[in-house]
């Protein structure tokens, strides 16, 4: 067979590979560079006249951690997306779990119905499931009143989205909401592809429903809960509409609400009065970069090799 | 396969050949999405019927974005040949990067105070970049029918003032304030920037902090967020998550009795409104007898430096220097206020209330504006802060003065 | 005994799961159902279904009065079907390329074209937005669609990859005896039996891109180049005393993606649960 140059071979890859590095790789490493420098924000230009930008090095990184204007935002910004983070694997994963063992169960009725409808939040728009629990949580539309009220719990009812102690978490429960679609249908997935002999031997070997989850479908699915896990964290610290929609840019009450996607449109975008700082917004963005690298590489390396892949 | 892809692509290429302009045809932007028919019924046809051949196209982009939108449209080249400016630093800016023209020299640029112009001047004046276009002003909007059923009458200072919400309050069936705290730029700029003027003494007390001869921490600031403290008192329950809207619906359905407000709000209230209602100025402190208005230089017009039309743009920009457009502006978007010096007349009875306040009050801008508005974070949002805080009781008056002091120290020279 | 147990323990399940999806479909419920009713009535029963009292259409006249609906939804659905088309067209290319031949560099590439499905092209956007200006991209349908494109394809990618390698190697080793070239090869026999993953791809490409707010946020948010939610966004944040508006903005924006949802659902879930994520 005489030995052509394989010209279909670039063929076929270069349209995607143009695209996705000028639009998506080039970007993120011109990032990178842009966080090295400082710039004028009223536009005037630097004393040496180097245009509107001068070079600092790693001056913005500092600022970034250390220096109070930018460091307690940071910080803060971080500890609650760590926050949000955790509660989401620790009440979406479970309630996941939990529907899709239900789910998978195969004498239950009515199955694909209740995975269609309970999926259907994970398909809408993030801003309209913000917008219309900001309107059911209002306490001027009063629908938590109304059905408290019902069992006579009226009186548990604060402005939650108001106040600095629970507005995180109201946030969050929201979006947890929206998305237990996802871990539900992965995990139905996983559970559902376990071989029949092997549930049956459990049957036969008098397990009981409960024990033959713990024991067997539980470890079978691991790898899918670790994907899930890593999923969620990258999602989790790319947030951004949720909270624009509900809480707008200030992420309030006092910066309860403020993400690492919410304190980046900030700094970079500025906000009415307050002037965007495209070189400091950069580097916020390249910290956020770093700390979703760690999560990816802790995740491929520890886990991934960790835990065992049945073959079946 | 590749008939389809082909007859695609061109389609594609197609719809996104880029629309030519067509000359002598001026492109307005802004973010005023609200006065859109305003400026295509009334203000546009008007201009028109003294140049009927300069075409204008009034384009309008999400408020919140403007800013950064308008800045990227300017930096790539392909903004309209008028900019709708918002005042001072942003679009300072926007001048200093070289994408404004300077209008120094346009006719009817005298019709202005020059308070009005610094908003859209250098700081040293030398060159100005903005027509000022319109300002807003502040008080309070009140429901005339709960006042008429309770009997209470408009209040005048201080005292006054808490003496009808407290009646208001026992009457139990209202809520006296409708305000919340969620959106915290709305108690910044309709509770500290409403009453501040009347504790700083309006341009005295702003330039003061401009000159560092005062400071955020002084007596008459302490007391001003004391007050704003006790404002919580009579606010709706759950006020800490009750936001703009939220606050608007609350006046315009009649469950509240008085609305802290922008004069902007006269539009849209008297369309939502099913009762009378009217305004009162900002309670004078007892014992004090002058009394202040903040008279908010809020909109203005410049011209890209590379307009593609600037004879015909200059040609509209001095048509809003006259009354004519003074006059059709104030009466078909009332609230806002043509910031020159002709006399006009205006019809909507609330809106002239607002002006006559100026008869007898002195005016001044907000004073977390001009120059100060510059620092990282800028004192404009850390007002927002500790404004919300002292309202909501997390911060206590004396924080609230030496955190916003604090922000100053750090980067102007004057508090340092 | 054994009956009434595992009775029991469906009533429990059924119970639950019930429960739950209330929970779903409440919010749901509430928008739409107060969407058709007046200002007055949605403050004063808002859980109440729309009677000959309350029922009012005021809120979506409002809202086709003052917004152009048209327009975004136009933009809207011009964006995500372009998008689709281009993902689908080069994200097959290049999963081709990858599973089929081999070539040195074959499994960095892989590597290198999966790493966007991790990272969140959000990060970019401060030279994104640089490059959109130098490009005159700016407010612009075009600029939205090469970053959603480039958003897109890593994903695509890998699914499609993972699909193709599954194709027999005898259809095309026949094809190939036969004369047919690589690009016939492609083009005419493999793409047609894409359909199964296309469904999968179609989902998880259109859905973020239609409910996407970041990007036509920040490059496209003139007036005429706003998308649904943009759009609706917007609206909500002007006119937000009319509640029945806003209800009816919010639903009218939520209907396209459920019925699309409704329609391809069984697909959907079918081609998930059968391993195309592993």
């Amino acid at each position: 067979m005489k030995k052509k140059f394989p010209f279909h071979i670039i063929v076929f890859l270069f349209p995607a590979c143009f695209i996705y590095s000028i639009f998506m790789i080039y970007p993120l490493l011109d990032t990178m560079r842009v966080s090295l420098y400082t710039q004028n924000l009223l536009g005037e230009n630097m004393d040496d006249s180097s245009g509107v930008r001068a070079f600092i090095g790693l001056r913005n990184y500092y600022d970034l951690f250390f220096n109070d204007t930018w460091s307690w935002h940071f910080w803060n910004a971080l500890k609650n997306n760590i926050y949000f983070f955790l509660l989401h694997i620790s009440i979406q994963t479970p309630i996941g779990l939990l529907i899709a063992a239900f789910l998978s169960n195969r004498e239950l009725k009515l199955k694909s119905a209740y995975r269609t409808l309970i999926f259907l939040p994970a398909m809408m728009s993030i801003v309209i499931v913000g917008y219309i629990f900001n309107l059911i949580l209002s306490p001027l539309w009063g629908i938590p009143q109304t059905l408290l009220g019902v069992v006579g719990l009226e009186d548990l009812v604060q402005p939650w989205l108001g106040l600095k102690g629970s507005a995180l978490i109201t946030v969050s429960l929201i979006s947890i909401w929206q998305f237990v679609g996802i871990p539900m249908l992965l995990f139905y997935a996983a559970l559902v592809s376990i071989p029949e002999e092997i549930l049956d031997a459990a049957k036969v070997d008098g397990s009981s429903g409960l024990n033959t989850f713990w024991k067997i479908k539980f470890p079978l699915i691991l790898p899918t809960i670790g994907l899930m896990c890593i999923l969620t964290y990258v999602g989790n610290f790319n947030a951004f509409d949720l909270i624009y929609a509900i809480k707008n840019i200030y992420a309030g009450p006092e910066f309860s609400t403020d993400l690492m996607g919410t304190f980046f449109y900030r700094t970079f975008f500025g906000y009415q009065h307050q002037l965007g700082n495209p070189t400091m917004g950069a580097t916020v963005a390249s910290t956020t970069f770093g700390i979703i690298l760690i999560g990816v590489l802790i995740y491929l390396f520890a886990f991934q090799n960790r835990i065992t892949r049945y073959q079946y | 396969m590749k008939k389809i892809l082909s007859s695609f692509l061109i389609l594609f290429a197609f719809i996104f050949t880029a629309l030519p302009a067509f000359s002598g045809t001026v492109i307005i932007e802004s973010w005023r999405n609200d006065d859109a028919d305003a400026w295509n019924e009334k203000i546009i046809p008007a201009f028109n019927k003294q140049y009927p051949d300069i075409e204008i196209i009034f384009q309008a982009t999400i408020p919140a974005q403007y800013s950064a939108s308008v800045s990227a449209k300017l930096e790539g080249g392909n903004a309209g040949d008028l900019i709708t400016l918002i005042p001072f630093d942003a679009s300072l800016k926007l001048f200093n990067r070289g994408w404004l023209a300077s209008l120094n020299g346009l006719g009817g640029l005298e019709n202005y105070p020059q308070v009005a112009k610094d908003a859209w001047s250098t700081d040293d004046q030398s060159d100005i970049f903005g027509v000022p276009m319109a300002s807003v002003s502040h008080g309070f909007m009140y429901n005339k029918d709960i006042f008429k059923e309770l009997g209470l009458s408009v209040p005048k200072t201080e005292s006054e003032f808490f003496a009808v919400l407290d009646a208001i309050k026992a009457d139990g069936k209202y809520v006296p304030l409708a305000i919340g705290t969620a959106d915290t730029w709305a108690i910044s700029t309709m509770g500290f920037q409403n009453i501040g003027p009347n504790y700083w003494a309006g341009e005295k007390g702003r330039k003061g902090i401009l000159t560092g001869d005062e400071k955020f921490t002084d007596d008459h600031y302490v007391s001003l967020f004391e007050t704003l403290g006790k404002w919580s008192n009579y606010m709706a329950d759950g006020y800490q998550a009750q936001t703009y809207p939220d606050s608007q619906n609350l006046f315009t359905l009649g469950d509240a009795a008085i609305y802290p407000s922008g004069s902007w709000e006269i539009f849209t209230f008297s369309q939502n409104a099913d009762f009378e209602f009217s305004a009162f100025a900002p309670p004078i402190r007892d014992g004090e007898s002058n009394c202040y208005i903040d008279d908010h230089t809020d909109i203005g017009i410049g011209m890209n430096s590379k307009a593609k039309n600037p004879a015909e743009a200059k040609v509209f920009l001095e048509w809003l220097t006259g009354a004519e457009f003074a006059e059709i502006f104030a009466n078909e978007v009332p609230g806002f206020f043509p910031l020159h010096s002709h006399s006009i007349a205006v019809n909507d009875p609330v809106a002239k209330e607002f002006i006559s306040w100026k008869d007898t009050c002195d005016t001044t801008i907000r004073n977390s504006y001009h120059i100060v508005g510059r620092g990282e974070p800028n004192l404009e949002s850390v007002l927002y802060e500790v404004v919300s805080g002292v309202v909501n009781g997390t911060v206590t008056p004396v924080e609230a003065a030496e955190r916003a002091e604090a922000s100053l120290a750090n980067w102007y020279e004057p508090h340092q | 005994m054994k009956n009434l147990s595992s009775n029991l323990n469906s009533i429990i399940m059924h119970l639950v799961l019930i429960s739950y999806t209330v929970i779903c479909l409440f919010p749901v419920y509430l928008l739409v159902n107060n969407s058709f009713k007046s200002r007055r009535a949605i403050f004063k029963q808002p859980l109440s279904l729309p009677n000959e009292e309350t029922f009012s259409l005021a809120g979506y006249l409002k809202m086709f009065s003052r917004i152009d609906f048209g327009v975004f939804f136009y933009n809207s659905a011009f964006v995500t079907i372009i998008t689709l088309f281009f993902v689908l067209l080069f994200g097959a290319m290049a999963a081709w390329a990858l599973s089929e031949y081999k070539f040195k560099g074959n499994t960095m590439l892989g590597l290198y074209l999966a790493f966007g499905i991790m990272i969140p092209i959000k990060l970019g956007t401060v030279s994104i937005l640089q490059l959109m200006n130098s490009l005159n991209l700016v407010n612009s349908l075009t600029g939205l669609i090469v970053i959603y494109i480039a958003q897109s394809l890593p994903l695509a990618i890998w699914i499609l990859s993972e699909f193709m390698k599954q194709l027999s190697n005898e259809l095309k080793e026949a094809a190939r005896c036969d004369g047919v070239n690589e690009y016939q090869l492609f083009f005419y026999i493999v793409l047609p039996l894409l359909r199964p993953p296309m469904a999968t791809v179609g989902v998880f490409t259109m859905v973020p891109v239609w409910n996407d707010l970041w990007w036509p946020l920040i490059l496209a948010p003139s007036s005429g180049k706003q998308t649904v939610i943009l759009g609706m966004q917007q609206y909500i944040g002007q006119y937000v005393t009319n509640w029945n508006a806003i209800f009816a903005s919010l639903s009218l924006a939520l209907i396209p993606v459920i019925i699309f949802y409704l329609i391809f659902s069984r697909q959907l879930i079918r081609s998930i649960t059968s391993g195309a994520v592993k």
